[in-house]
């Protein structure tokens, strides 16, 4: 997986949870960094899919590595 | 993209029937909606400073119990009681959020929360009793918004 610019580890974590707390993590940083998430979440897969496609920020890549989901978020 | 604005009325005071309402105004808020709840009748309960909110299974078949139970002992002192502590403990396990967690990040992310005036006299219940940033008004004030809203659910 690429380069990140900040890491929000989401685990444990149930919805809407995480995608509040990307939200909120990704209101902290500059157009263009990118936030790498770790979830376990399986719902999240295709939340942070909506996510993405609602409010413009670019989701990267997501990767399922046994039971955990990461995912890179580029802020628009 | 115009802003779009989800508005939903909130009717109901137990904790499992608060989570629709919070989860969705505050996912919506996070996805840049414009968000208003209106809370009336029991939903009012949601807006209370320390809310105590509970589960029951009564006239609830559908709710999932541990072991099978007849309904009149589900209706025995003390029940409830237990149901609400399980459930807590429950959703505790399963990573999901408090209600007064989610609350707060709905207000954190703009949400506007208005009480029904008519009911908050209905019950004898006083301003004080509600957490700060509440406002009050009737079914005009809702429609005010709700008639602009991409989205509009009753809860």
């Amino acid at each position: 997986m690429s380069d990140f610019d900040q890491e929000l580890d989401a685990s444990g974590l149930n919805c809407p949870l995480p995608i509040l707390r990307a939200k909120k993590s990704l209101a902290s940083m500059d157009s263009g960094q990118v936030l790498r998430i770790i979830a376990t979440d399986p719902g999240s897969v295709k939340d942070f899919e909506a996510f993405a496609k609602q409010t413009g920020n670019e989701l990267l890549e997501h990767r399922d590595e046994g039971g955990k989901f990461l995912f890179l978020i580029r802020k628009s | 993209m115009s802003e779009k604005k989800l508005a939903i009325i909130a009717t109901k005071g137990t904790l499992d029937w608060a989570y629709p309402p919070f989860i969705l105004a505050s996912t919506a808020a996070a996805l840049g909606y414009q968000v208003q709840v209106f809370f009336t009748f029991y939903g009012l309960q949601l807006l209370k400073k320390s809310p105590d909110l509970k589960v029951t299974s009564l006239g609830n078949p559908g709710m999932p119990m541990p072991l099978p139970m007849p309904v009149l002992l589900q209706a025995l002192p003390g029940m409830q009681a237990m149901m609400t502590y399980m459930m807590k403990q429950k959703m505790k396990s399963k990573g999901v959020a408090g209600v007064e967690e989610l609350r707060a990040m709905c207000q954190e992310a703009d949400v506007k929360m208005i009480a029904c005036q008519m009911t908050v006299d209905l019950f004898d219940m006083s301003r004080d009793d509600f957490i700060d940033g509440v406002e009050y008004g009737g079914a005009a004030t809702f429609f005010e918004f709700a008639g602009e809203s991409d989205i509009c659910l009753f809860v």
